[in-house]
C-alpha cells in the first residue's frame, strides 16, 4: 500500500512536505491505522495520535484523501491504492498528523457541558423515563474526536467566535436532559451572532462524523427553541 | 529541571483518577491531574457492559449477595475486607454518577436499567441470575467517563494534558513519596512535580501480550514506576482472559450481549457451556468460559476453516432489542468482523483484558508494603486506585461490571484518604532528596545519544508473542520456565534500546520507548510469579497443578523487580462486619 503522509517538525523543518510511504501489508491489517503503525515500524519520527483502535476513544482522527475519519474504523479495503494523509484541516500543527486542539476543547468547555441542577440530590436516581432517556441518543455518544468541526467553514473562519458542530451538538445533549434545569441560561449562552448562528447548515459535520451523529440536526433543534422562547 | 509544586498530584485520568480529582476539587488542595492522553481518551472509554450496584431495580439484590459472588469470583483470594467495602458503597456511588448527569438506560419506571452479568446471581451464589449490571446501553465506560470529565470541567480541575508521568521519587529517609518526574510531550521538557500526596490511576498494561482488548496506551506506567522505585508489585500472575474478543482483532464484544441472552456455540452448534456450567451457563465468571472455550478449540470443536475461533450467537434476539441495547457491539461487528449479529454469529476467541494484580493498596487507596513486622505498611504520600491497584477485590478473577465500580469507589476513597491525610498532618513540602530525577535523566540521556541498539517495535513484538505463548489461558510448566528465560533476555535487550527520531517536539517515539520499559517490568513480574505459584486459581490454570491448593497458595505474592525477588502475605479473609466466607469448590 501507498500513503503519502504530511510531515512537519518545527524543530527541523522550514516548512510541511509529504512524505511517500510503502507498506506491506498482512492479512491482520484491516485499518488505515494498522498501515500507519507499519509506516512508523519502517520510520519512528512519524507522530500521531492513537489509543483505543476500535472508535471509540477519538485520539485518530486525520484528513485521509480529503476527508475527515478515524484512521482506526477506516477499511483499507475501501481506500484507493494510494492514500494521502494529512492533519484535521483548521487546528494548527503541532507536528506531524497531531494537531493542537486548544481551540476545539474551549468551544466545548463553552456550552458548559454538564448537568446543571440545583435541586437537593434525591437518595435515588432522578428518575427519566426510557422515552426521555431516548432523546439523548445521537448526542451522548460524542466522541470530541473533531472530525466534524475541522470540516465546517464556518468553524475554520470563526474557531474563537463559532462553537463549532461538536459543542454545539454537546449543548443540546444537555438542553434535552430532562434533569437539567439550566436551558434558558444555555440559550443565552448561544444567543448572538458567531456561537450558534454561524451554522449555515452546509452539513459537512454529518458527513465527516465516523459515529454516525447529526450536528446539524442538533442546531436546528436549538434554533427552533430559540425561535419559540423569542414568540 | 523546572520544579512545581502542588498540594497533591494523580497521575492518570481514566475512571479512578478523575473521580479522585473530582474529590479533591471539593477540597481546597491545590491539585493536578496528569494524563498522557486527553481525559476522554482514556480506557474507560471502552467498557462497554455496565457498573454493579445491587439497586435491585428488577430483581431483588442486596450487598451481602454482590459481595459472596465477587468473593467466589476472585476464587477466594479477594481480600474480604475490600470486597465488603466495595460492595457497601456501590449504591451510592452509582446513584452518584447518575446525579452527575450519567446517561443510563431507563426501566418504564424511570429508575436505572440492569442487566445480568456473569457471576452476578441471587442468593449466594443460585442458579437465578441478578440483574445488578447499571448500563448505558452498551457505552456505559464511555457514558461514565465522559461524565466525570464533564463534572471536573464545571470543579475546574487543573490537567495536565499529554504529559506523561516517568518516575516517583521517593525520599530515602523514610521511603515517603514526594512526587514524580514527568515529561511534556509537546515540548520534550522533564519537570519535577512535588507533592505531599501522589495517586497513582495509570490503568492497566495489557499490551504485554499479543491478542489483548486493550488500547495502546495500557503500558502499566504506573507498575514500571513503583517497580523502578524498589517497591513491590501484587498478584501479577492473575490476568484475565474476557471470553469474547473479536477474532483476529482483538476488540471487546461485552458479557453483556450474554446478559442480553445471546450464547456461545462450537462448530457442531452446540451450545457448550451447558456442559462446563450447568447452571449458570455462558455467565459463569469469565476465566471459566474462557477455559472452556480453549478446550474446545484445542479438542477440534472450533468454528472457522483452522477451528480457531468460538461464535457468539444473538441473532435470536429481537432486531429491535440488538439496536437499542447492543448498539456498539454491532458497530464493531460489523466493522471488525464482516458480521452484522442481527443475522449472523460474531467469531470470538478468549482475549487478555484485565490485570487483576497491581500496586499493593488498602482500600483507603494508601499503599502498602512489607517493612520490618507487617506485611502491610503504609508508604507515606503515596496511593494508586482503578486497575494499577490491587486492593484487592477482584483476586484471582475479576466479574465483570466489577471494574467500573472498583474506579468509582476507590477513586473516591482513595480522594477522601488523600485529603483526610493532608488535613491530619498539615506540613509543608519536605525538600527534594538530593539527586531527586538523576535517575529518569540518565535514562533519558541515554536514549537520546544512542545511535544504534535494538528497534523499539522489535523488543515490543518479541515481548508480546513470548507472553502470548508463555502464559495464556492454560500454563504449563516448560512453557513458564522458558518463558521466564525468554522474558529475561528480552528485558536485557530492552536495555539496549535506540530511537532514530531525536526531535523534541511531541517525540512519539521516545515515549514509546519509555512505554516499552514499563511493560517490560510488567511482564517480568507477571511470569516469574506465575512460575512460581504451584496451583490453580482464577485465571491461572496450570497443567501441572489443576486444582486450587487453599493450604499452601491462599496467599497474595509480591513481586519485587530486584533480583525478581517473591514475597507473599496473607489474604484479608475477615471482612469488615460481617462473617467470613469460607472457600469452597467453584462452580457455576
Amino acid at each position: 500500500m501507498k500513503l503519502s503522509i504530511y510531515r512537519y517538525d518545527p524543530d527541523k523543518d522550514q516548512k510541511p512536505y509529504m512524505k511517500d510511504y510503502e507498506v506491506a501489508l498482512d492479512a491482520a491489517d484491516r485499518m488505515l491505522l494498522d498501515a500507519l503503525v507499519k509506516a512508523k515500524a519502517q520510520d519512528d519520527s512519524l507522530s500521531f495520535r492513537r489509543s483505543c483502535r476500535e472508535g471509540v476513544c477519538g485520539s485518530d482522527a486525520i484528513n485521509i484523501n480529503g476527508k475527515n475519519g478515524l484512521a482506526c474504523v477506516t477499511k483499507i479495503a475501501e481506500l484507493p491504492d494510494h492514500v494521502s494523509v494529512r492533519p484535521l484541516p483548521g487546528l494548527p500543527v503541532i507536528r506531524d498528523l497531531i494537531v493542537d486542539m486548544t481551540q476545539f476543547f474551549k468551544q466545548y468547555h463553552s456550552i458548559k457541558p454538564y448537568v446543571i441542577n440545583t435541586d437537593p440530590p434525591p437518595e435515588r436516581e432522578r428518575l427519566q423515563s426510557p422515552q426521555e432517556r431516548d432523546e439523548l441518543n445521537g448526542l451522548y455518544e460524542c466522541i470530541l474526536c473533531a472530525c466534524c468541526s475541522t470540516a465546517c467553514p464556518s468553524f475554520w473562519w470563526n474557531p474563537d467566535k463559532f462553537v463549532g458542530p461538536a459543542g454545539l451538538l454537546q449543548a443540546y445533549r444537555f438542553i434535552a436532559d430532562t434533569r437539567d434545569q439550566a436551558t434558558a441560561e444555555r440559550l443565552d449562552n448561544l444567543e448572538d451572532p458567531y456561537r450558534l448562528f454561524r451554522c449555515h447548515s452546509i452539513m459537512n459535520c454529518v458527513d465527516a462524523c465516523p459515529k454516525n451523529l447529526n450536528p446539524t440536526r442538533a442546531i436546528g433543534k436549538i434554533k427552533e427553541i430559540m425561535v419559540r422562547r423569542a414568540v | 529541571m523546572q520544579i512545581r509544586r502542588f498540594d497533591a498530584i494523580v497521575v492518570g485520568a481514566g475512571g479512578s483518577g478523575m473521580r479522585a480529582a473530582l474529590e479533591l476539587a471539593r477540597s481546597n488542595l491545590k491539585v493536578a491531574v496528569l494524563s498522557k492522553v486527553f481525559p476522554t481518551r482514556s480506557h474507560t472509554v471502552a467498557a462497554q457492559g455496565g457498573i454493579a450496584a445491587p439497586l435491585a431495580n428488577s430483581t431483588e439484590d442486596n450487598w451481602h449477595w454482590h459481595m459472596y459472588d465477587t468473593v467466589k469470583g476472585a476464587d477466594y483470594l479477594g481480600d474480604q475486607d475490600a470486597i465488603e467495602y466495595m460492595c457497601r458503597r456501590a449504591i451510592e456511588c452509582v446513584v452518584e454518577l447518575e446525579h452527575m448527569g450519567m446517561p443510563f438506560d431507563r426501566l418504564e419506571n424511570g429508575k436505572i436499567y440492569q442487566r445480568p452479568f456473569g457471576g452476578h446471581t441471587q442468593d449466594y451464589g443460585s442458579a437465578k441470575m441478578a440483574m445488578r449490571s447499571c448500563a448505558a446501553a452498551d457505552r456505559t465506560g464511555h457514558a461514565m467517563l465522559h461524565t466525570l470529565y464533564q463534572q471536573n470541567v464545571r470543579a475546574n480541575t487543573q490537567f495536565f494534558v499529554e504529559w506523561m508521568a516517568l518516575d516517583v521519587i521517593l525520599d530515602p529517609q523514610d521511603g515517603a513519596c514526594v512526587g514524580v518526574v514527568a515529561l511534556e510531550m509537546e515540548t520534550g521538557e522533564i519537570s519535577i512535580l512535588q507533592a505531599k500526596a501522589t495517586l497513582l490511576a495509570t490503568g492497566g498494561a495489557g499490551r504485554i501480550y499479543w491478542a489483548t482488548t486493550n488500547a495502546f496506551i495500557n503500558t502499566g506506567d504506573g507498575l514500571g514506576m513503583v517497580a523502578r522505585a524498589g517497591l513491590p508489585l501484587e498478584d501479577m500472575e492473575f490476568w484475565q482472559f474476557h471470553p469474547t474478543g473479536v477474532a483476529g482483532a482483538g476488540i471487546l464484544i461485552t458479557e453483556g450481549v450474554r446478559g442480553e441472552g445471546g450464547y456461545l456455540l462450537n462448530k457442531s452448534g452446540e451450545r457448550f457451556m451447558e456442559r462446563y456450567a450447568p447452571n449458570n451457563k455462558d455467565l459463569a465468571s469469565r476465566d471459566v468460559v474462557s477455559r472452556a472455550m480453549t478446550t474446545e478449540i484445542k479438542e477440534g470443536r472450533g468454528c472457522g476453516p483452522h477451528g480457531d475461533y468460538l461464535e457468539l450467537k444473538l441473532s435470536h434476539l429481537p432486531p429491535e432489542d440488538i439496536i437499542k441495547r447492543l448498539p456498539g457491539i454491532r458497530e464493531i461487528a460489523i466493522k471488525f468482523a464482516n458480521a452484522d449479529p442481527i443475522r449472523d454469529h460474531i467469531p470470538v476467541v478468549p482475549t487478555v483484558h484485565y490485570q487483576m494484580g497491581g500496586i499493593p493498596t488498602n482500600y483507603m487507596g494508601q499503599v502498602v508494603v512489607p517493612e520490618g513486622a507487617s506485611k502491610e505498611a503504609i508508604v507515606p504520600g503515596l496511593y494508586a486506585a482503578g486497575e494499577c491497584a490491587c486492593v484487592s477485590v477482584h483476586g484471582a478473577n475479576r466479574l465483570g461490571t466489577n471494574s467500573l465500580l472498583d474506579l468509582l469507589v476507590f477513586g473516591k476513597s482513595s480522594g477522601e484518604q488523600v485529603i483526610k491525610d493532608m488535613r491530619g498532618q498539615p506540613a509543608p513540602h519536605r525538600t527534594l532528596p538530593k539527586g531527586a530525577g538523576d535517575a529518569t535523566r540518565v535514562r533519558l540521556a541515554r536514549l537520546d545519544s544512542a545511535s544504534s541498539g535494538e528497534r523499539v517495535v522489535d523488543v515490543l513484538n518479541d515481548l508480546r508473542r513470548t507472553m502470548q505463548a508463555h502464559c495464556g489461558v492454560f500454563r504449563f510448566p516448560d512453557d513458564l520456565v522458558s518463558g521466564v528465560k525468554k522474558v529475561t533476555e528480552i528485558a536485557e535487550r530492552a536495555s539496549r534500546i535506540f530511537i532514530a527520531d531525536k526531535s523534541k517536539v511531541f517525540n512519539t517515539a521516545r515515549v514509546e520507548a519509555l512505554e516499552l520499559e514499563n511493560l517490560v517490568e510488567t511482564a517480568m513480574s507477571t511470569i516469574i510469579s506465575a512460575e512460581a505459584r504451584k496451583e490453580s486459581r482464577g485465571a491461572q490454570a496450570r497443567a501441572d497443578f489443576p486444582g486450587r491448593d487453599d493450604k499452601n497458595w491462599m496467599k497474595h505474592t509480591l513481586w519485587y523487580k530486584e533480583g525478581n525477588r517473591l514475597d507473599y502475605k496473607p489474604v484479608h479473609q475477615k471482612p469488615l462486619s460481617v462473617e467470613t466466607m469460607e472457600p469452597k469448590v467453584r462452580t457455576y
